[in-house]
């Protein structure tokens, strides 16, 4: 083969890899024909908000997508109404909400905004990481945040949760690596601590997961104590019940089968596996104190939206699809 | 930087010209068409790497933990692989050929991710990428020692890194401009990463020379009448006093050598605005380190590759110092980021530089191997040392502790070198 026939294989080389991203690029850009934007029946906020309902990412393909949408507790799947606001995580509580987003760019971020009844921003903050959980306390006075963060552990290049609390009325925000940690009556401080998924009985206790040395832990913390403390170990992404008696989590089943929800009851420590068997990456949430909530992505031809399904929270039953193209829901009573 | 077309290696037997006048000669082509090689592999490998995260939690649900296990173990395994593809290159005399195999493997695995998505099979398709990234690194080093005049060893390495970190800037850009585009398309990503693995592939096929060093190195021998050396390369050839000396003293510094990671752990410990920005935390230190390598390659030429190696250190105990220091000073920063650019730029490419350059050509590819290993793995016990110390009296005083230990052991390993050979090729 001369130089010059080895520079024009080159060249057809480059074309090839360049047309193929081009191409690749052109086809799979969401085009309006091949994926039409759901259309789904919309209602009034007013309306809907009147009485109670669902607050979620609404995941429907089109103008929409993203944007935070509400829809009956009487009628979920039915006509939705949507606002201006996109979040990746959003929650409604104590006429509170708070959201979640991502900052795109080379350096991603995300920021973390609450609003009021009357839609005015009372608190705005930018975080390090991808956004992954946010959660408010009942009376939306404190709210918490998990972020991934990319290469914030020390062997190169694996990656590392940020959680924060905020204190949305004072302000001001604290980073959970600050708090103490006590693990079997000792306090330990280890390195690859990672904090993820905060949910709130009241404005100082609350349950978490922390992992270290590669194993989740249930943890129980204290904002007023600066404290947290493990309990349990293979839960992630806890969720207290509205009575705050019992607290569901996922649970990483053998063989990276993935997650099972499972509900513990915190005052007798029995465990039960819910009835859902496909594998759960969600924070789940509450629809009563029998019911739980949570979202699954869909694949293929809808790969980028998430359903809400519904299984009920003693083992038993089978689960439900709640509201199709959904994600991250609160309860508004 | 020029581009001129002399790939065949400089005859070994010709004098080793000192500094001034092999600086000023034109990069060689092959050096510059395999620090492209490294640009588009780079690219490659670094696009996928910054939305792998995103997409083993969003997409897979891969939790983190398990994918840190996972890349520390890999790490380790292929600094065995790394061995390996030196021996390999100098056994059979086919530098290219040994890392155009490991080029190949990396880019099949960027195929198999792209056609077979799932948690496990990214778990394998990581494993079979650092095979081929450990394979690859020794035999091409040795192409660049190879194509280089002796008395530029530093400064082809310095083009090489250059370009290398060049594109390890340009993968996640071009990874985040491709989920601005389309977003949540993550396969939108692995395709630009499989094209740039490909480009890379057929960029060294097609283009970089055959090179036959210890081929080249007895016909030279034959030429200028020295006794002829038929013999194979063997671990003997290795026991030469420089070589050890010169690996003794990058292992005595591997061991307080922390990775930047930990640095940038560090600094968004103590600084929160260094946590909002830590994704450019990287390109600040690469953008120094691109600028500085070339310098500091033809400064290492100059005054002995061994010695700005080791010098080269003190810049680190400058970065440690600094991330210890005040909290929230962009200054301060700014500074760590451009001093740990400068170890870099003084030490990385420099190393490589130095081990070719103290051996026989026909083991070139075993050297560089030895002394890379011996600093990945100081370095992988330095930071077990400095998470314990991290959890004993916390992120900025064990940063302080590492840059004292440092500060002593620099001078211990300039002394271990004394004697080494000074600039130039070993004859």
């Amino acid at each position: 083969m001369s130089q010059r026939s080895r520079v024009v294989a080159l060249a057809v080389v480059v074309v090839l890899c360049v047309g193929g991203v081009v191409a690749y690029a052109v086809s799979s850009r969401p085009a309006p024909a091949a994926r039409t934007p759901t259309s789904v029946p919309s209602a009034s906020l007013a309306e809907v908000e009147a009485v109670p309902h669902l607050v979620y990412r609404s995941t429907a393909l089109g103008p929409d997508f993203g944007k935070v949408a509400m829809s009956t507790l009487a009628d979920p799947a039915g006509p939705r109404a949507v606002t201006a606001d996109a979040c990746e995580r959003v929650d409604q509580r104590g006429g509170t909400t708070l959201c979640l987003r991502s900052r795109p760019g080379v350096v991603l971020g995300s920021s973390v905004t609450a609003w009021d009844r009357t839609g005015h921003v009372t608190y705005r903050r930018n975080l390090p990481g991808i956004p992954s959980r946010a959660r408010l306390s009942p009376d939306g006075r404190l709210a918490a945040t998990t972020a991934f963060v990319a290469g914030d552990s020390y062997l190169s290049a694996g990656f590392a949760t940020r959680t924060y609390v905020h204190d949305l009325a004072a302000g001001t925000a604290v980073h959970l690596e600050d708090f103490a940690l006590t693990h079997e009556g000792r306090r330990i401080t280890p390195v690859d601590r990672n904090y993820w998924g905060v949910t709130f009985l009241d404005d100082n206790t609350f349950y978490l997961t922390v992992a270290f040395d590669g194993r989740p832990w249930l943890a129980r913390g204290s904002v007023s104590k600066r404290s947290v403390t493990t309990v349990r170990s293979g839960a992630e992404c806890p969720s207290l019940s509205p009575d705050g008696r019992r607290v569901a989590y996922k649970k990483l089943q053998p063989s990276s089968r993935g997650w099972r929800i499972a509900v513990l009851d915190l005052a007798t420590g029995s465990e039960r596996l819910l009835a859902e068997t496909r594998s759960v990456d969600d924070q789940v949430q509450w629809l009563d104190d029998s019911t739980v909530l949570y979202g699954l992505p869909l694949t293929g031809e809808r790969g980028g939206e998430t359903d809400l399904w519904a299984v009920p929270a003693d083992g038993a039953g089978a689960p439900r699809l709640l509201v199709p193209q959904a994600w991250s829901a609160s309860v508004v009573r | 930087m020029y581009l001129a077309d002399r790939h065949r290696p400089a005859p070994p037997g010709a004098p080793a010209t000192r500094g001034g006048r092999a600086a000023r000669a034109p990069v060689a082509r092959t050096v510059i068409l395999l620090g492209l090689v490294s640009l588009a592999t780079d690219i490659s490998s670094e696009s996928a790497a910054a939305v792998l995260p995103l997409y083993l939690t969003a997409g897979l649900g891969l939790s983190p933990l398990a994918y840190g296990l996972v890349d520390g173990l890999y790490s380790a395994a292929s600094v065995v692989v790394r061995y390996l593809g030196g021996w390999l290159a100098d056994r059979l005399d086919r530098p290219k050929q040994v890392a155009l195999t490991g080029y190949t493997v990396s880019a099949l695995a960027r195929t198999v991710l792209l056609w077979l998505p799932g948690a496990a099979v990214v778990a394998g398709v990581l494993g079979v990428d650092r095979l081929g990234k450990g394979l690859r690194t020794a035999p091409r080093d040795v192409l660049i020692a190879a194509s280089s005049d002796p008395g530029s060893l530093g400064r082809s390495f310095g083009v090489h890194r250059a370009l290398d970190t060049t594109g390890a800037m340009l993968g996640p850009l071009l990874a985040f401009l491709a989920l601005w585009a389309v977003p949540e398309d993550y396969r939108l990503v692995f395709v630009i990463s499989l094209a740039a693995a490909v480009i890379g592939v057929a960029l060294l096929a097609l283009l970089v020379p055959d090179l036959r060093p210890a081929r080249a190195a007895r016909t030279a021998d034959q030429h200028t009448g020295a006794a002829v050396d038929v013999a194979r390369p063997t671990v003997r050839m290795l026991a030469e006093p420089g070589f050890a000396r010169l690996v003794g003293a990058a292992g005595l510094l591997g061991l307080l050598t922390l990775s930047d990671a930990f640095i940038y752990l560090v600094l968004q410990d103590r600084n929160d605005l260094a946590a909002l920005w830590f994704p450019l935390l990287f390109v600040g230190t690469n953008l120094a380190y691109l600028a500085l390598a070339v310098p500091f390659g033809r400064v290492a030429d100059r005054f002995g590759r061994a010695r700005v190696m080791v010098v080269g250190h003190l810049f680190l105990v400058g970065a440690y110092v600094c991330a210890s220091g005040p909290v929230g000073s962009l200054v301060l920063g700014a500074g760590c980021l451009l001093l740990l650019g400068a170890f870099y730029a003084s030490t990385d490419g420099v190393l490589a530089a130095a081990a070719a350059s103290v051996v026989r050509p026909e083991v070139r590819g075993s050297a560089i191997a030895t002394a890379q290993s011996a600093v990945a793995l100081t370095r992988l016990a330095a930071a077990v040392v400095f998470g314990w110390t991290w959890t004993l009296v916390g992120p900025g005083r064990a940063a302080l502790l590492m840059a004292a230990l440092l500060a002593v052991v620099v001078p211990v390993a300039w002394l271990l070198l004394r004697s080494a050979p000074g600039p130039g090729a070993r004859r």
